[in-house]
């Protein structure tokens, strides 16, 4: 009724005025609802923004993220205290879907509607970076982890000199993960011919470029690597690539392959009598469940290691050590932990940590200027913003080399670290040994 | 030598594509549904397995005894309840109705059986193998699967042109006005024919849950080849269904020996030049 009135009564407005003056209204009522009860209650509030994929194909990520966000609720249910003050916590976790334009969608919303002051997410480049994008976009800080620092950086248009405002990272990267796979082949003994599986998507157009990618770089330490190009995911046929590899004679497999696909290509290598002496493959092997989908045949299949509960750190929130807090994650969820466990519970313990040495929490800028500051030990190993990293924006987290060792016990495979050249602090728990 | 054995594992992979696609044939053959959720009614049947082999501790092949009656209830109870409410004149309603099936279930699955990657796992003859002429080896499963295709594809030939439900199911596709006339019970036929369709889903989702992982979401990566060999086939037709399988699966392994990447288009390529030279498909069933 208003609506019409406006538009009879005033033929001088335009349509969109008369839209504007609508979506102001409604959003009003809706601010005001929100707001009410943040009025009446005693103490202030700090909200939390968190993106998580929890439905879709991403959809394993995100165990470790309500197992994360259950700790933290639990931990603050009391409120946190700076300074003088003590504010209620509420952290808002929305579902991305595996997909990112929802992501973006999802972050848009948590900035705009729930009003959160600090920002949170993992999991993947299609989560960290729509993220990423809106935070900076309207001013908000953000922290995230989970993926590779090139795909965060430079995927959303990073420019090295200047980096971003708003977002900060951390995590390993792609130079990190050539190292591991070089140090664990170097310790066989091999033909250093590598058969390389590279999808075409964006982590396999990525490893597998011919400048940039894993071939230069296996080159310079004496590796030869055969690519047969790039394939489409989902694939139910590998023939091709193993009678390609067959006869170049690889002795060595790598690539970043989803894991049916590896199912497919492990299962039809043995059928068609391509036996490497060690399997190397991000992405695929991460999840226990992956490795226990390939039976006895995920013995001693070799990946990088971000976190395990054998790594020597401490979470600054809980006190829990990295063994624990796996205990604690297998009990409440009674899944086998996986290496994801780590960095959701590392995310919250930098928000929490930066939060604690805010100014003034009401100010954006204010939890920015702590963001810069960082410098603490998480349980995934130290996260220091001051330095400048590779990169401003950017911290780097230890990466090892493991390998899945059937042992058919509580676990049916366990990830045992057998390369720690990268990072020595971080203990080794046997040596690589070739596939059977 | 290398050429044979790419034809020869393409043929393979032709069974699984046929597999995948024969039911999707026999009931748009029968009632001209085009059926969106095909693909995650694989995974239904392939979690189905996973849960009734892990409960018995059975081994997935054994787990058809179960899994497979039990699509067939389902496809009833399916056809029956929703979807003959959506059969007419038009064909758009059916196809929404079973878009939306389709996310159902993959939203069904995502909430029981999480989104942890699955596989049955069938022991041994994963990885088994016959060493076929000049050193070509072929995997026992994936010969299993191809007889298996053959098998279900003679049996519904069987089925079709020997016994009284084949003649209803062909009187009600041919005429379903005059069917009824003649006293069949057009819901009923309708319902036995996807029951008959989810059977050999339930058979194409353990092979793939045994080839291969599943979670929920991989479904409607699977609609597409079947839709394709259905198409190249000529629509209606079985054995078209299986040759349409073959064509696929050969042009992808010979696109794949070119260069992997060619794998993909070189299927779509094919599909593309059968539906220019041929627009009705390889064996069209009479005249629609």
């Amino acid at each position: 009724m208003t609506d019409r009135k406006t538009k009879s009564g005033a033929p001088t407005i335009s349509r969109r005025r008369a839209l504007q003056v609508g979506a102001g209204v409604v959003g009003a009522a809706a601010a005001s609802t929100v707001s009410a009860p943040a009025v009446l209650a005693a103490t202030k509030k700090i909200r939390i923004g968190h993106v998580s994929p929890r439905t879709g194909p991403l959809a394993p990520f995100a165990v470790a993220d309500t197992f994360a966000i259950g700790q933290v609720r639990e931990k603050y249910k009391n409120g946190l205290k700076i300074g003088n003050e003590t504010y209620e916590v509420e952290i808002i976790s929305k579902d991305s879907q595996s997909n990112p334009n929802r992501a973006a969608e999802v972050a848009a919303d948590l900035i705009l509607k729930d009003k959160v002051n600090i920002m949170c997410v993992g999991n993947t480049p299609e989560t960290t970076n729509p993220v990423g994008d809106q935070c900076e976009a309207n001013d908000v800080p953000c922290v995230s982890s989970l993926a590779p620092w090139q795909p965060w950086f430079f995927t959303r248009g990073g420019k090295p000199g200047q980096g971003f405002k708003w977002t900060y990272h951390f995590f390993w990267g792609l130079e990190d993960i050539i190292g591991v796979f070089l140090n664990m082949w170097d310790s066989l003994d091999t033909n250093k011919q590598v058969a390389g599986l590279f999808p075409n998507d964006g982590d396999g157009n990525a490893w597998g470029d011919k400048k940039l990618g894993l071939p230069p770089a296996l080159a310079k330490r004496g590796y030869t690597v055969t690519d047969p190009g790039r394939y489409q995911n989902l694939s139910d046929d590998f023939s091709a690539q193993i009678a390609a590899f067959k006869k170049a004679n690889c002795e060595i497999v790598t690539g970043v392959v989803i894991p049916p696909d590896f199912t497919t290509f492990w299962k039809q290598a043995r059928q068609q009598g391509f036996r490497p002496k060690a399997a190397s493959v991000g992405k695929a092997i991460l999840f226990p469940t992956s490795v226990e989908a390939l039976g006895k045949d995920g013995h001693n299949l070799s990946s990088e290691v971000w976190w395990t509960p054998s790594h020597p750190f401490k979470s600054s929130m809980t006190g829990q050590s990295c063994a624990e807090l796996a205990a604690a994650f297998e009990a409440s969820t009674k899944r086998q932990w996986s290496q994801p466990v780590g960095f959701a519970h590392a995310l919250f313990e930098v928000v929490f940590d930066v939060l604690g040495r805010t100014k003034d929490v009401g100010s954006n800028e204010s939890i920015l200027e702590a963001i810069v500051k960082t410098k603490m030990d998480t349980i995934v190993g130290p996260v220091d913003w001051t330095k400048g990293g590779p990169f401003k924006n950017v911290s780097k987290t230890p990466l090892v080399g493991g390998q899945w060792r059937f042992v058919d016990k509580k676990h049916k495979y366990d990830l045992v670290i057998v390369n720690n050249k990268t990072a020595p602090n971080i203990p080794v728990g046997g040596k690589m040994e070739p596939l059977g | 030598m290398q050429w044979v054995d790419t034809v020869i594992q393409g043929v393979l992979l032709g069974g699984l594509y046929a597999l995948f696609a024969t039911g999707l044939s026999l009931i748009f053959g029968v009632m001209r549904l085009v059926n969106i959720a095909h693909g995650d009614l694989i995974v239904v049947a392939s979690f189905a397995a996973l849960a009734v082999a892990e409960g018995f501790g059975m081994h997935p092949l054994i787990t058809l005894l179960a899994v497979v009656p039990l699509m067939f209830g389902l496809g009833y109870v399916l056809q029956r309840g929703i979807l003959n409410l959506t059969l007419g004149k038009d064909i758009l309603p059916p196809l929404l109705v079973t878009f939306g099936l389709s996310i159902i279930i993959q939203n069904g699955l995502l909430e029981v059986f999480t989104a942890d990657s699955q596989k049955l796992k069938a022991g041994a003859i994963e990885t088994m193998s016959l060493q076929i002429f000049g050193g070509i080896s072929v995997g026992v499963l994936p010969v299993i699967t191809f007889v298996a295709a053959v098998l279900v594809i003679a049996g519904l030939q069987l089925l079709f042109f020997r016994t009284m439900l084949g003649s209803a199911f062909r009187a009600t596709s041919d005429d379903p006005d005059t069917a009824r006339l003649m006293g069949i019970d057009n819901r009923h036929v309708f319902a036995l024919a996807m029951a008959v369709s989810l059977a050999v889903v339930a058979l194409a989702g353990v092979l793939l849950g045994v080839r291969t992982n599943f979670d929920p979401s991989i479904g409607p990566g699977r609609l597409l080849y079947a839709f394709e060999a259905v198409i190249i086939g000529g629509l209606g037709s079985l054995w078209g269904t299986l040759a349409g399988g073959v064509i696929l699966g050969v042009a992808q392994s010979i696109g794949a020996r070119i260069d992997p990447g060619l794998q993909i288009l070189a299927g779509h390529i094919a599909f593309l030049i059968i539906l220019i030279v041929r627009p009705r498909g390889l064996f069209p069933r009479a005249v629609d």
